[in-house]
């Protein structure tokens, strides 16, 4: 037992005197909540708009004003003709552009529709819709005030927005955010950390040592999981005090979720490092076995509901979407055990499967 | 100028001897942007709705058959009460729940304002948004084709309808993909560029060939130039094979100049690849190097405009962000393939990039010292 | 060639408060084998590293095969080799490959390095391994490698640390044979070793404790200085606790 704890202590030692990495490993989550919490938004905001207005009249103007104090908006020009669009939209200094019509103060008192052209920047087909919306809106509202009416039953949809009302980026983030981070720490410096006493030779002096396999493992894997647990710690902290992120849940449960995920992550790097003879292999293993995944397929930036159905089936197997369904449920949704059984059984299993294959291969043998 | 070409050639044996590097880098990349491509989308393909039916009428069937029918929404629960429905929600049986209240069809016949209730689960974010339109399209649908409100009378202005012809440029068929393809590229070359780079330089620091490297006659710049060269090249071509798989399996658009976009690549890499140089002169194991750079990359990719837009981002951060070599050169891949633009327009991105690469690259010989202090 | 191939005066090195190197002062002649003893710690790789202009001294100067380490780096540079502990030797690329690389850097000829290699590989023995990754040659042939590949551009002086370190004894020997045909060719050579046997090898010696030189001369005067009959009685001697007046 004195063994694995001199050998628990040399580790470490390792790490507490490389300053840099454990100056980024502390830094590290607490940049990426405030990135997360204040810079990385999806909402759509002063989009910049031009009108085209032929004929200006009294009801273009109204228009035009509309656009102009619109908080969403942001008037960039009123044009004549639709020539310098071209040239606006491609060079990205416009997003989205209002063609009204020539006779547009006429069309108004007549019986003809009005007819507007709405046009939109949709390289990104997302913000592309949303800024069409919100631009049909005003025109529609516009319209209303200028006819005196919408002919039309007047049915009204009152929306609630359930969990997270003011659609704040932080309650959307966090809980990706924390897999990612351990993902990070747990996984692949671990992996790389095993991998590297492969590569220099020094784990051969390990085996033969009276050190069981298991307790090199433990032993390079166990201040991981401390450091990943502080990670936790300072991502929620940060959070909670910054953001003012919600803790709807058990505090209890979601650190007990947290601890099987840090398992989740230390037995994934057991497996990439059972199998990586080099840091470089190690590295992009993480990388393209990991990390992408995580970030990509988890849910955590682009929704599962989204995703293709082969896709979708293999978002099953990313530890990562159990985890945040499990963490945005208890935080953002005041989900108990009971709502998140299941998602933390199949996390469970994954955990007991990752470590039976990682322990298997980690044999005697050095390759 | 000999002595690179040494360099370069030493660099190159060893990447290229060993058959699972040659896989690592290109293979790995390319895979992870044909699979991950297909995951990069907000588009929600049917959103699960629970309905909270009090009225049971015929208008309340065809309402829901409406809702079902644009093929965002599919009914998966209808009851006449609520009992239930939080637990539907909270563990995500429906993710949106509709209420038809009590005298509904009664109301539509009477012509009087009607109200339904729409609650939608927002732990997803801003996604919620896109639920709300389909939501809200359908129900102004159907008002619409309810006729009129108010007793028929001539009071009534009939007004002049509002016909609004909406037009996407640039992305005619909406397709995501052709918005993420892109980005996912530059993403994957910058990271593999990057850490390539600078876990190449640690290890033959480890490993102690670089100590016999500082022995001899060659320069600094020799040395950078040597080791940056090769992975330079190889990251162009990680680029230029990856945008035509994009072309292959995505369609993306190739509106501008290809060339134009290439040559930014071209500038962009010497500035990631020198920053990943610059990394792996302080820090002095690859464990190290990997993560500093991996964590330094992670704040660039994020801030960059990739995979969300630079507009939404606060003052300050957008500020930032112009120092961000990454944001400047997605900004001349969108403007470019995109759009169609031309050098005009990203004259100003490009420029940004060559002084960045320049100030970079002088900041890393200045660092890199044969010597320890 | 001044017939003075290394000086250094008065060299010191300190790192903060500690002093590794004490203002160590010495010459090695043209052709010379040097020994640079001492126990670890004692400063010898410090030292080397100075005198290799890889560490700026903090006081005192030294002269490598005619130039200044601190002012004129890059000169002293092109004219010594390095065998360091390590090897070196790149492990992925051949026999071949690695002499090509390394003769390249120090601006030879193509012509020259085939020559050279040649030569090289034929007085080692190595023709056979010539396409053979490095890295699958046992340790004695790679250590007589790298000696080969640290001469290769001919340098005036030659650094070796520890080059014989978990080598067999009759490698070991033919190794001094190879290092005594090359000081007889004129090339200076300061070695740093554990093993006291090789020491008896060398023309001068010296023996560093705690940073400063304890001894030197050579093998016999530094033997009767201390009235000792073999050099590891002068070394134990020196490096006992408080030896050291």
């Amino acid at each position: 037992m004195s063994a694995f704890a001199g050998f628990v202590r040399k580790e470490v030692y390792h790490i507490l005197r490389d300053k840099q990495t454990l100056w980024i490993l502390l830094l590290m989550p607490l940049v990426q909540v405030l990135l997360f919490g204040y810079a990385v938004r999806t909402d759509v905001r002063d989009i910049r708009l031009a009108l085209v207005d032929p004929a200006p009249g009294v009801a273009s103007r109204a228009l035009t004003q509309r656009f102009a104090t619109s908080p969403r908006f942001q008037l960039i020009d009123v044009y004549r003709s639709p020539l310098p669009l071209d040239e606006a939209f491609r060079s990205g200094v416009v997003r989205q552009a209002v063609v009204l019509p020539a006779d547009l103060d006429r069309a108004l008192l007549g019986h003809a529709p009005v007819s507007v052209q709405l046009v939109s920047d949709a390289s990104d087909p997302n913000t592309g819709s949303i800024m069409q919306a919100y631009a049909t809106s005003i025109l529609r509202r516009w319209h209303d005030e200028r006819t005196g009416g919408n002919p039309g039953m007047r049915v009204a949809l009152a929306t609630r927005l359930r969990y997270n009302p003011t659609l704040e980026s932080v309650n959307v983030f966090v809980p990706g955010l924390i897999a990612f981070v351990l993902t990070i720490i747990s996984a692949m410096m671990t992996a790389i950390s095993i991998t590297r006493e492969k590569e220099t030779g020094t784990m051969e002096m390990l085996l033969v040592s009276p050190l069981r396999p298991w307790a090199i493992v433990a032993g390079k894997v166990a201040p991981y999981v401390l450091l990943g647990f502080l990670n936790v710690l300072l991502v929620l902290a940060a959070a909670r005090l910054v953001f003012q992120m919600p803790l709807r849940g058990s505090v209890v449960l979601l650190l007990a979720e947290c601890l099987l995920y840090i398992l989740t992550s230390l037995a994934l790097g057991m497996v990439i490092s059972s199998r990586a003879r080099t840091q470089r292999t190690a590295m992009i293993a993480a990388l393209a076995g990991l990390l992408m995944p995580t970030l990509m397929l988890s849910g955590f930036i682009f929704p599962i509901d989204s995703m293709p159905e082969p896709l979708r089936l293999v978002s099953n197997i990313v530890p990562a979407r159990w985890f945040l369904l499990i963490v945005r449920g208890i935080m953002v949704k005041g989900a108990g055990f009971a709502a998140l059984w299941g998602e933390t059984a199949v996390l469970a299993g994954i955990t007991l499967l990752l470590l039976a294959v990682g322990a298997r291969r980690l044999s005697v043998r050095l390759d | 100028m000999r002595v690179i070409l040494f360099l370069m050639r030493k660099e190159f044996l060893q990447v290229f001897r060993d058959r699972a590097t040659v896989f690592q880098i290109f293979f790995i990349p390319i895979v992870q942007l044909l699979v991950l491509s297909h995951a990069a989308t907000f588009d929600i393909k049917r959103t699960a709705l629970a309905v909270i039916d009090a009225d049971r009428s015929t208008m309340s069937m065809e309402l829901m058959r409406r809702m079902e029918g644009g093929g965002r929404f599919e009914v998966v629960l209808v009851q006449s009460t609520a009992a239930g429905i939080e637990d539907a929600l909270l563990t995500r049986r429906a993710n949106a729940v509709l209420g038809i209240p009590r005298g509904f069809a009664a109301d539509i016949a009477r012509r009087s304002p009607v109200t339904l209730q729409l609650q939608l689960n927002a732990e997803e974010g801003a996604a919620v948004g896109i639920v709300l339109a389909a939501a809200q399209a359908v129900v102004a649908d159907f008002a619409r084709s309810a006729g009129p409100t108010g007793p028929v009378t001539a009071r009534v202005v009939p007004g002049v309808p509002l016909d609004i012809r909406t037009q996407g440029w640039f992305n005619p068929s909406r397709n995501y993909k052709h918005y993420m393809v892109p980005a996912l590229l530059v993403s994957l070359t910058t990271i593999m560029g990057l850490l390539l780079t600078a876990q190449n330089i640690a290890r033959e620091k480890e490993l102690g060939t670089l100590e016999q490297l500082n022995v001899t006659p060659i320069t600094k710049g020799q040395f950078i130039t040597g080791k940056l060269l090769p992975f330079w090249l190889l990251s162009l071509l990680i680029f230029g094979i990856g945008l035509v798989v994009g072309k292959l399996a995505f369609d993306i658009p190739l509106r501008g100049s290809v060339p134009l976009v290439f040559l930014a690549a071209a500038v962009y890499l010497v500035v990631a690849l020198g920053i990943g140089l610059w990394i792996s002169t302080f820090t002095r194991t690859q464990q190290q190097t990997m993560f500093v750079a991996f964590f330094v990359m992670l704040v660039y990719l994020l801030m960059s405009g990739l995979f969300t837009p630079v507009d939404a981002m606060p003052r300050w951060a957008q500020w930032a962000a112009e120092a961000n070599p990454v944001k400047h050169f997605v900004f001349i891949m969108r403007a470019v393939l995109v759009r169609g633009a031309g050098l005009e327009t990203v004259a100003g991105p490009l420029i940004g990039l060559a002084l960045g690469g320049a100030a970079v690259l002088g900041l890393a010989v200045r660092q890199y010292s044969k010597q320890t202090t | 060639m001044t017939p003075i191939a290394i000086e250094a005066r008065e060299l010191t090195r300190k790192f903060g408060d500690f002093t590794a190197v004490n203002a160590i002062s010495f010459q090695v002649a043209q052709g010379e084998v040097f020994g640079f003893l001492g126990a670890n710690g004692a400063g010898k790789t410090t030292a080397i590293r100075m005198l290799t202009g890889l560490l700026q001294p903090t006081a005192g100067s030294a002269t490598v095969a005619g130039h200044d380490v601190v002012h004129e780096p890059e000169q002293v540079r092109r004219r010594i080799g390095y065998m360091s502990q390590r090897f070196s030797l790149y492990d992925d690329l051949t026999v071949r490959e690695n002499i090509t690389f390394y003769g390249g850097i120090y601006g030879l000829s193509t012509r020259d390095i085939v020559e050279r290699m040649d030569a090289l590989l034929a007085r080692i023995g190595l023709e056979h391994a010539r396409n053979e990754l490095v890295g699958r040659i046992p340790l004695g042939w790679k250590q007589q490698l790298a000696f080969s590949v640290a001469l290769l551009h001919e340098p005036a002086v030659l650094f070796l640390d520890e080059p014989t370190s978990g080598v067999d004894p009759i490698t070991r020997r033919r190794f001094w044979e190879m290092m005594y045909e090359t000081a007889a060719g004129g090339t200076a050579m300061l070695v740093t070793t554990h093993y006291l046997e090789e020491a008896e090898y060398c023309d001068r010696l010296s023996i560093m404790v705690e940073g400063a030189i304890a001894a030197m001369g050579t093998p016999s005067e530094v033997r009767r200085a201390f009235g000792a009959d073999t050099l590891d009685d002068v070394f134990l001697r020196l490096t006992r606790p408080g030896a050291v007046a």
